[in-house]
C-alpha cells in the first residue's frame, strides 16, 4: 500500500512539475526561442486584430455581428489574385478590387441589410450566415476551389528577414510580418481618424448611438451602412493580403472568422482598440500554450484555446476589456 | 370553414389540457402518423426512406433540441452539432462495453451523457448572454470535437479514429449495422422521434416551459417573479443536449453506419441553427419543417435539372447549391422572419374562415 501511495504522489508531483515549473524552466532556459515565440504570437495577434477590427466597424455601426468578415476576407484576395492572373497590373488589380468591394456593401446594403431593419439580432445575424454561404458557392464558382498563391511580390511586400543574436540564440524576424504589423497600425490609426474627425465617422458615431436619433437629424441610415460595410471590405482586403502572404489563399480561411469571436470578447464588440489588444492576448497566448503546454495535451490545442481564454475571462468582467458595462433593466 | 373550433365543447380539463384540442387537429395527426407508420414503409423506396427520411427525422429531433435552448429559452448555441457528437462516442462506447444491452436503451442513455456535458457548458450562460454565449459554445464545440480526436480512448483506439455500427438485434431483427433494412431503422427511429416529441410538447406547456419561455422573453422579470435562472437556465440545456445526443447517437446507428469527428464539427451546428431558425423559433412543428426544408432542397436542387432536362457538371452542382441555400436563407429571413411555422400558423387562420373573408 504505501508503495502505491506513494507511486500515485509521484506521479501527482510529475503532473505538477510539468504542469507549473517545467514550461518556465523552459522558457528561461533558451530565452532566444521564448522571443520568437512571442514573435510568432505577435505575428498571428496582428492578424487576428486585423480580421476583428472588421467585425468591430460592422457592429459598431448597426449592431450586426457580420459572420461574412470570414469569406469577405478570402472573397477579396480571390478578386485580387483573380484580377492579377488576367494580366492587369498588381496596383491596378487592387483599385479594382477595392472597387469590388464597393459593389459588395452596396448590394449587401441594398438586398439585406435595407429589408431587415429592425429584426432582432439572431435574424441579422442568420442572415450574415447566409451571406457567407452565397459567398462560397459564389466565390467558389467564379474563381475554382483550389487554394492560391498570394501576389505579395507583385504588390511590392519586402521579402526576406532581419536575423537578430540574443541570448546566444537567433531570432528571426520576417519582412512581411513586420509589413502586416505597419499595416495593420495604419489601418487603425486611420480608422480611428476616420471614426472621430471626419463628419461621416461622427455620423457613424450617431447611428451606433441611437439610430432614431440619427435618422432624426438627417443621416441617412443606409448611407451609413454602405459605408461601414465598404469600410470593413477594405480592412477584409488587407487582412486577406496579410494572411494570403504567409500562407496561401483557400476557402479554408474562412474558418478563421470563428476566431475573431473571442477576440472580439476579450476586447468588447465596440472598441477599436480592444480589438488590437484582444487580438494580441489571444495570438501570444495561443502561441505560449501550443509550445509550452500543448505536448501535455496531445497537441491542436490551438483550435480551442482562445476560446477557453474568452470563456474564461467572460466569468469576471462580461463586458470585455473596453466594452460598455452592460446595464440591466426592467 | 372546414377547420373552425364552432361546436367542439370542453366539458372536462382534461379535455382543456389536451395537446391537439381541436378535433380537425387530431385527425390531422391522426393521418400523418398514418403515413409515417404506414403509408411510408409500405411505399417508399430505399433510397426515400434511407436519405431522405431518416435523416429528415433525426435532424428533426436535434433541430428540436436547440430549438428548446434558442427557441423557447433564447440561448444562442453554436455547439450543438458536438452534443450531437458527445451522444454519438457515448453511444458507442457503451455498446462496445455492454454488447448484450438492447441499442434502443443505450441510444436513449447516451442522451444523458450529452445531459451532463452540456450542463456544464451551459454554466456561463448564467452570467452571459446573446452573441458572448455563442463564444462559449464555441468553446464547447472546438474543445469537444478536439477531445473526438485526441482521446483515443473515445473510438477504442482503432486507426480510422471513426466509430462504426455495430450489429445490434433487438426483438428478434437487426436494428443496426449492415443487415438492418432502412424500413426497420426507419421504424426504431420514427418511434423515437415521434415519442421525443411528444414528451416535448408536454415539457414546453408545462411548467418547465413556461419558466423557459419567461426566462427567454425577460430574465430579470423572470427572476424577480419567482424563476430561478440557475434551474431554468441549466435544465434547458440539458433538456437540449440530450435530444441532441439521442440524435447524434441515432445519426450514426440508424443512418450513418459510421462517421468520423468531420460530421460533428460547426458546420453541423450551423446546419442546425438554419433549421431553427427558417421553421421557427420556437416552435415544435417548425423544427420539422425546418429539417424537411435543409435536407430536402440538396436532394431537390440536384434532381432539378435533369427534370428539366439541362445538365450540370456535379462540381458546378455543389457550388450553384451552396449559393442558393445562401440565398435562399436570406430571401426567407426577409419575406418571414417567424419561419415556415409562422406560414403554417397564417394559412391555419385563412382556412378557418374560408370561403368567408372574416368569420
Amino acid at each position: 500500500m504505501p508503495i502505491l501511495a506513494w507511486r500515485i504522489k509521484g506521479a501527482m508531483m510529475d503532473m505538477l512539475y510539468n504542469i507549473v515549473v517545467d514550461p518556465f524552466v523552459q522558457m528561461f532556459s533558451a530565452p532566444d526561442f521564448l522571443l520568437q515565440v512571442l514573435w510568432e504570437g505577435f505575428v498571428s495577434g496582428t492578424l487576428y486584430a486585423l480580421l476583428a477590427l472588421g467585425f468591430v466597424l460592422i457592429f459598431k455601426a448597426s449592431g450586426v455581428f457580420n459572420f461574412a468578415q470570414g469569406i469577405m476576407v478570402v472573397f477579396a484576395a480571390l478578386t485580387l489574385v483573380g484580377l492579377h492572373s488576367l494580366g492587369i497590373p498588381a496596383y491596378v488589380a487592387l483599385a479594382l478590387t477595392i472597387g469590388v468591394m464597393g459593389i459588395l456593401a452596396l448590394g449587401v446594403e441594398r438586398f439585406i441589410m435595407r429589408k431587415l431593419v429592425n429584426q432582432p439580432d439572431i435574424i441579422l445575424f442568420m442572415a450574415t450566415i447566409g451571406l457567407t454561404y452565397f459567398l462560397i458557392g459564389f466565390g467558389e464558382m467564379v474563381f475554382g476551389g483550389e487554394p492560391q498563391k498570394m501576389i505579395a511580390d507583385e504588390l511590392g511586400l519586402p521579402t526576406g528577414s532581419i536575423d537578430f543574436d540574443v541570448f546566444g540564440g537567433v531570432v528571426i524576424l520576417e519582412y512581411r510580418d513586420i509589413a502586416a504589423a505597419v499595416v495593420a497600425a495604419l489601418l487603425v490609426f486611420s480608422l480611428g481618424f476616420f471614426f472621430s474627425k471626419t463628419r461621416i465617422g461622427r455620423a457613424l458615431r450617431a447611428v451606433a448611438d441611437d439610430h432614431q436619433a440619427a435618422l432624426s437629424v438627417g443621416i441617412s441610415l443606409n448611407q451609413i451602412w454602405a459605408i461601414v460595410w465598404f469600410a470593413s471590405g477594405i480592412v477584409a482586403l488587407a487582412t486577406g493580403i496579410m494572411w494570403g502572404a504567409k500562407s496561401d489563399v483557400s476557402f479554408a480561411l474562412q474558418i478563421i472568422a470563428l476566431k475573431a469571436l473571442p477576440v472580439l470578447v476579450l476586447g468588447g464588440f465596440t472598441s477599436i482598440p480592444g480589438a488590437i489588444v484582444g487580438g494580441l492576448i489571444i495570438g501570444f497566448g495561443e502561441k505560449l500554450f501550443e509550445i509550452y503546454w500543448g505536448g501535455l495535451m496531445g497537441g491542436g490545442v490551438e483550435s480551442w484555446f482562445a476560446y477557453v481564454i474568452a470563456l474564461v475571462f467572460l466569468l469576471f468582467r462580461p463586458q470585455g476589456l473596453f466594452g460598455e458595462k452592460i446595464i440591466d433593466r426592467i | 370553414m372546414f377547420y373552425r373550433e364552432t361546436g367542439q365543447f370542453k366539458t372536462t380539463y382534461e379535455a382543456d389540457s389536451s395537446i391537439f384540442p381541436i378535433l380537425q387537429d387530431r385527425i390531422g395527426i391522426a393521418l400523418i402518423l398514418l403515413a409515417a407508420f404506414v403509408a411510408v414503409p409500405l411505399f417508399g423506396n430505399d433510397f426515400f426512406i434511407n436519405s431522405m427520411m431518416i435523416p429528415f427525422l433525426i435532424f428533426a429531433l436535434a433541430a428540436i433540441g436547440l430549438n428548446i435552448l434558442t427557441g423557447y429559452t433564447g440561448q444562442i448555441s453554436l455547439g450543438s452539432g458536438a452534443f450531437m457528437g458527445v451522444g454519438a462516442y457515448s453511444c458507442y462506447k457503451m455498446a462496445t462495453l455492454f454488447p448484450e444491452v438492447n441499442m434502443i436503451i443505450l441510444v436513449l442513455l447516451s442522451g444523458f451523457f450529452s445531459a451532463f456535458v452540456g450542463m456544464i457548458f451551459g454554466l456561463p450562460s448564467l452570467r452571459i448572454k446573446g452573441f458572448y454565449l455563442v463564444v462559449t459554445t464555441l468553446a464547447a464545440q472546438f474543445f469537444l470535437t478536439w477531445a473526438f480526436i485526441r482521446v483515443e480512448w473515445l473510438y477504442n483506439y482503432n486507426d480510422s479514429g471513426a466509430i462504426d455500427t455495430l450489429p445490434r438485434k433487438a426483438f428478434g431483427v437487426f436494428i443496426t449495422g449492415a443487415e438492418a433494412s432502412p424500413v426497420t431503422r426507419y421504424l426504431v427511429v420514427l418511434t423515437i422521434v415521434v415519442a421525443m416529441t411528444w414528451f416535448a410538447s408536454n415539457l414546453v406547456r408545462g411548467r418547465i416551459g413556461r419558466s423557459w419561455m419567461m426566462i427567454r422573453d425577460m430574465d430579470i422579470a423572470a427572476e424577480l417573479m419567482g424563476v430561478r435562472p440557475l434551474y431554468a437556465k441549466l435544465s434547458a440545456f440539458a433538456v437540449s443536449s440530450f435530444y441532441c445526443g439521442v440524435a447524434g447517437s441515432m445519426m450514426v446507428f440508424f443512418w450513418l453506419g459510421s462517421a468520423e469527428v468531420e460530421s460533428f464539427d460547426e458546420n453541423q451546428s450551423f446546419l442546425l441553427l438554419f433549421m431553427v431558425i427558417l421553421g421557427g423559433l420556437g416552435s415544435l412543428v417548425g423544427s420539422f419543417m425546418g429539417a424537411a426544408f435543409i435536407i430536402m432542397l440538396p436532394v431537390a436542387l440536384r434532381a432539378l435539372p435533369e427534370l428539366v432536362g439541362i445538365t450540370v457538371n456535379p462540381t458546378n452542382m455543389e457550388h450553384y447549391s451552396i449559393m442558393i441555400i445562401g440565398a435562399l436563407i436570406i430571401f426567407f429571413l426577409i419575406v418571414e422572419p417567424h419561419g415556415l411555422a409562422r406560414l403554417w400558423q397564417i394559412g391555419k387562420e385563412k382556412l378557418r374562415t374560408w370561403p368567408f373573408p372574416y368569420a
